[in-house]
């Protein structure tokens, strides 16, 4: 495991630190759980200590109240001006375990396909039509089911119904036909994650195409030295996502695991924030004659 | 030129974006969202568990 795999997993353990719930079977039902965590984490986590910010649009959304969740917009920009996608690739638990899926040894890794590019517009609809449009629309006495959380999230499955299905003998005795569709969503995007580098963030989820909207305009980013890059392409190579570092630093898919910035035998690549950025376009303005 | 027209945006952007959203957390907190987010939290999510 390397560093950012630590950090992924030192801030798993600590948003999901109620260890009580795993051996009673129950949720944290305490005040943290009105903050949203920055990552895709299930409320319904028997450790969860906070929620997560796509359950919670879903269920403003979809309450009889409010038509749209102004709380989580804001947050989304808070959290999106902030960082971007940087919450990708250190603050996300499903995010660790792709990556950690993904360094298994079992086959030859697929790095590009042709249906790749047109596929990673598929989250924007995920987010659109799971997240936003159904449970707006689609209601039951004016309240709208968490579409998203129901048909596709697989964090879901993993982090919550899994552990309470084990440790929950009511919640064991109900499962069905739901949850044996949302256990092959899990099984085919794990299998998936082993031979493709992190599926489900490239194609289905719908957080990391709200951070990606905030990519280019986030308070720290990558920044390519143009005099320094050789445009080898050595960055290209080391990334996972499938970005072009050298020509695009802050991609709409770039999740800032560092890979390029590592990979860079020239130091051209850099994590930087907007105040650091801004001192040096400075300087280059002052130097320019 | 063109790097200095990529740079601006983003620079620039940044603070206004974080007040903005700031903004509308605060309102969104204000009209009560937070409650029922709160309600939904601390309920097991029969749809994220797989029983929906």
């Amino acid at each position: 495991m390397g560093r950012r795999n630590v950090i992924q997993a030192v801030y798993t353990a600590a948003t999901n630190g109620y260890a009580v719930g795993f051996v009673k079977g129950r949720i944290y039902r305490g005040p943290l759980k009105r903050i949203c965590v920055p990552g895709l984490n299930c409320y319904s986590c028997p450790g969860a200590l906070g929620a997560c910010p796509i359950g919670a649009l879903q269920a403003v959304i979809g309450s009889r109240q409010y038509q749209f969740s102004l709380f989580i917009a804001g947050f989304f920009m808070m959290v999106g001006a902030v960082c971007g996608r940087f919450v990708c690739g250190y603050l996300c638990p499903f995010g660790l375990v792709q990556d950690l899926l993904h360094k298994i040894p079992l086959r030859r890794k697929v790095r590009h396909f042709p249906a790749d590019r047109a596929l990673r517009h598929v989250k924007y609809g995920v987010l659109g039509v799971f997240v936003i449009l159904l449970p707006m629309t689609l209601t039951t006495f004016g309240i709208g089911k968490p579409w998203f959380c129901q048909y596709i999230c697989p964090s879901g499955t993993l982090f919550a119904g899994i552990p309470l299905a084990i440790t929950n003998e009511a919640i064991r005795a109900g499962l069905g036909g739901m949850f044996a569709w949302k256990t092959f969503v899990l099984i085919a995007l794990a299998y998936l994650a082993v031979i493709i580098y992190r599926p489900f963030c490239k194609y289905l989820c719908p957080l990391g195409a709200v951070y990606a909207v905030f990519n280019k305009a986030a308070f720290v980013r990558m920044e390519c030295d143009e005099e320094a890059c050789s445009r080898c392409g050595a960055c290209a190579k080391a990334c996972g996502m499938g970005c072009k570092p050298f020509s695009d630093p802050n991609d709409m898919e770039c999740v800032r695991c560092g890979d390029c910035v590592r990979a860079c035998g020239r130091g051209a690549l850099k994590v930087r924030t907007a105040w650091t950025a801004r001192s040096r376009s400075e300087e280059d303005n002052n130097a320019t004659p | 030129m063109s790097n200095r027209k990529k740079r601006l945006f983003p620079e620039r952007a940044a603070p206004l974006l974080f007040a903005a959203g700031a903004a509308l957390a605060a309102l969104g907190v204000w009209r009560g969202e937070i409650n029922t987010l709160f309600v939904k939290a601390i309920t097991v999510c029969l749809e994220c568990v797989g029983l929906g």
